[in-house]
């Protein structure tokens, strides 16, 4: 089986978007379950739905939001752009911020659920053993956390690849910029003779997809032998 | 060590000093605030009034403004269930807090914590591979090594089975011969502050019941805690002198008064603690012959007192030292004209030993 090089090009995208997305949406996801699992604060309830909204809203509902914030006209896009001289937009960067945006509620959740886990006892026991805030989160939550931080990775890592809705509408079907594996799929089906193509592609979604699913496997029962 | 506090929804009253080395003993039922009270001193929970200090060092101090956040106050907690660190081998867990200590030296030093506790075959092995007993161990070498000015202990073998107990007593006796560190021990077990105990601060309902020498507390009878359990009963501290195998015996030295108890475990020379309750001691004016009883001892009437149910606690001052408790009769105080001075002798029916086989007659106090 041979690609062309724009079928490589879609698959390149899809794993700089996706990781770069996983990069940067993975420590944000960590503190964000970190706060809606232990914090106790007004508003707790109104930012957990905030951040699982995206589950639950049209993926093109997202972009466009993602539009009106981010886009050269909006009120961060438009900073950034004056700024720093980024834009958002029809770009690649863009396409992993919106497909961050999407696997975030995902991340969240399962990074949550191995923080709740934690006996809140045993950071006492860390704290009185003379460990501040910073140390306790280093030597005893995350590593405790390891088994679901790894699966959040991965689960977010394939809704990336995945993603279709909000990259569309935010970053816009440019090959070899934003054209991720399911918009080269959707272009491909739309041509005449595009068949080959989408069914290549869409090979290769599933084999990635099928990886991820087995490293997720592979990490968590390594991380779960390291602890017994 | 001074400290005076109170908490909002459950009232904690109290304020208590102990001295800077030894073990004293929080006891009192569940509920009584002995646990609240240690999370107060580790700085797990604020108080809303009060001062807390360790020696010349303030930790909390409401007046003042001062709040030492609990990585900072230098106090080890060991807890009913260990909290050993899951991720983390036996080893690992014991130099947490050892790492942390930031150049404070109590003189707890890694090889002699691992003797007294008998854990040096535990390091490579992960906490899930160990059992309930060899995890408190842990715990309680991990608090050690972290160098602290206080060891708190909230009941550390409340949730072990009897023989898991048994396995750690004589590691914590020995904690506080060899360690300097002063210890607040939390129970509700009167075995483990008659075993352990040089202080105990009785706890009840927030507040402070009693405090003082564990023998003089023992002593009273009045104690809503002690009464109706164990009775008064006198503590006698000495130590093993000699195995009489053959008669199935030890005798124990207290001050210039030799004891007579079941074969010890200890050996001889260790420090051992004696306790006779006041309801197992008989009194005779003449030196009873062919008696069961292996203790017959002479002394005088230290004192007479008569209590709430009518019967009389005499004080027998031992030739010798030690003084004795009796519960008698008033009417016997009458027939055996007994008197303040007057000469006695006192008849021992039991000896509470930890150590006898099997299981310790400490077991009494057992609830």
């Amino acid at each position: 089986m041979s690609f062309t090089p724009d079928e490589l090009a879609a698959i390149r995208t899809s794993l700089i978007v996706a990781t770069r997305a996983v990069v940067f949406a993975l420590p944000l996801a960590v503190a964000m379950a970190w706060v809606l699992a232990r914090g106790r604060f007004f508003g707790r309830t109104a930012l957990d739905l905030l951040v699982h909204s995206p589950m639950v809203l049209p993926p093109v509902l997202v972009g466009y939001g993602l539009l009106l914030v981010f886009g050269v006209q909006g009120p961060v896009g438009g900073w950034l752009l004056r700024n720093l001289h980024v834009r958002l937009v029809f770009t690649s960067t863009g396409a992993s911020l919106a497909s961050a945006v999407m696997a975030f509620p995902l991340m969240v959740r399962s990074a949550r659920l191995s923080l709740e886990g934690i006996d809140p006892a045993i950071e006492t026991a860390a704290r009185s053993l003379g460990a501040g805030a910073w140390d306790r989160m280093a030597t005893i939550v995350l590593p405790l956390a390891a088994p679901g931080v790894v699966s959040a990775a991965i689960v977010g890592f394939a809704a990336c690849l995945g993603e279709f809705g909000a990259v569309i509408t935010f970053a816009a079907n440019v090959p070899g910029q934003t054209q991720t594996l399911p918009l080269a799929i959707y272009s491909a089906l739309q041509v005449p003779d595009g068949d080959a193509t989408a069914f290549k592609l869409a090979g290769v979604s599933f084999a990635l997809a099928i990886a991820a699913l087995a490293a997720s496997e592979v990490l968590a029962r390594r991380v779960s032998l390291a602890r017994a | 060590m001074s400290l005076s506090k109170r908490l909002g929804a459950f009232s904690l009253d109290i304020a208590f000093s102990a001295p800077a080395h030894g073990v004293t003993a929080l006891f009192g039922r569940s509920g009584a605030g002995k646990s609240a009270t240690l999370g107060v001193i580790a700085g797990a929970v604020r108080p809303d009034r009060g001062r807390i200090a360790l020696g010349d060092r303030v930790l909390f101090d409401s007046d003042r403004g001062v709040d030492v956040p609990m990585e900072r106050r230098a106090i080890g907690w060991v807890f009913q269930d260990a909290r050993l660190f899951p991720h983390l081998s036996v080893r690992a867990n014991l130099n947490y807090g050892a790492r942390r200590a930031k150049g404070r030296d109590a003189g707890v030093r890694f090889d002699e914590v691992l003797g007294v506790l008998g854990i040096e075959p535990l390091l490579a092995r992960r906490p899930s591979g160990l059992s309930g007993g060899e995890r408190q161990r842990v715990a309680i070498g991990r608090a050690l090594l972290s160098q602290p000015s206080l060891l708190l202990m909230d009941e550390p073998l409340a949730a072990l089975d009897a023989p898991r107990r048994a396995e750690i007593l004589p590691f914590l006796a020995r904690l506080k011969t060899r360690f300097a560190l002063p210890i607040l021990y939390v129970t509700h077990s009167l075995a483990e502050v008659v075993r352990l105990a040089d202080q105990l601060v009785v706890l009840d309902n927030g507040r402070i019941g009693a405090q003082g020498a564990l023998a003089d507390i023992l002593a009273r009878a009045d104690l809503p805690l002690l009464s109706g359990r164990a009775d008064a009963a006198a503590t006698l501290d000495g130590v093993v002198a000699e195995h009489l195998d053959q008669r199935g015996l030890s005798r124990l030295r207290i001050g210039d008064v030799d004891l007579f108890a079941p074969r010890l475990h200890q050996p001889v020379g260790e420090p051992v603690r004696a306790i006779v309750l006041a309801r197992d001691v008989l009194l005779a004016r003449v030196r009873p012959e062919a008696i069961s009883a292996r203790n017959i001892l002479s002394g005088r009437i230290g004192g007479l007192a008569a209590r709430a149910d009518g019967s009389v606690m005499a004080r027998i001052a031992l030739d010798g030292g030690p003084a004795l408790l009796s519960a008698i009769t008033a009417d016997a105080v009458q027939a055996l004209k007994l008197a303040a001075g007057e000469p006695v002798w006192a008849i021992l029916k039991s000896v509470a030993v930890e150590g006898a086989a099997p299981g310790g007659l400490l077991a009494l106090f057992d609830d």
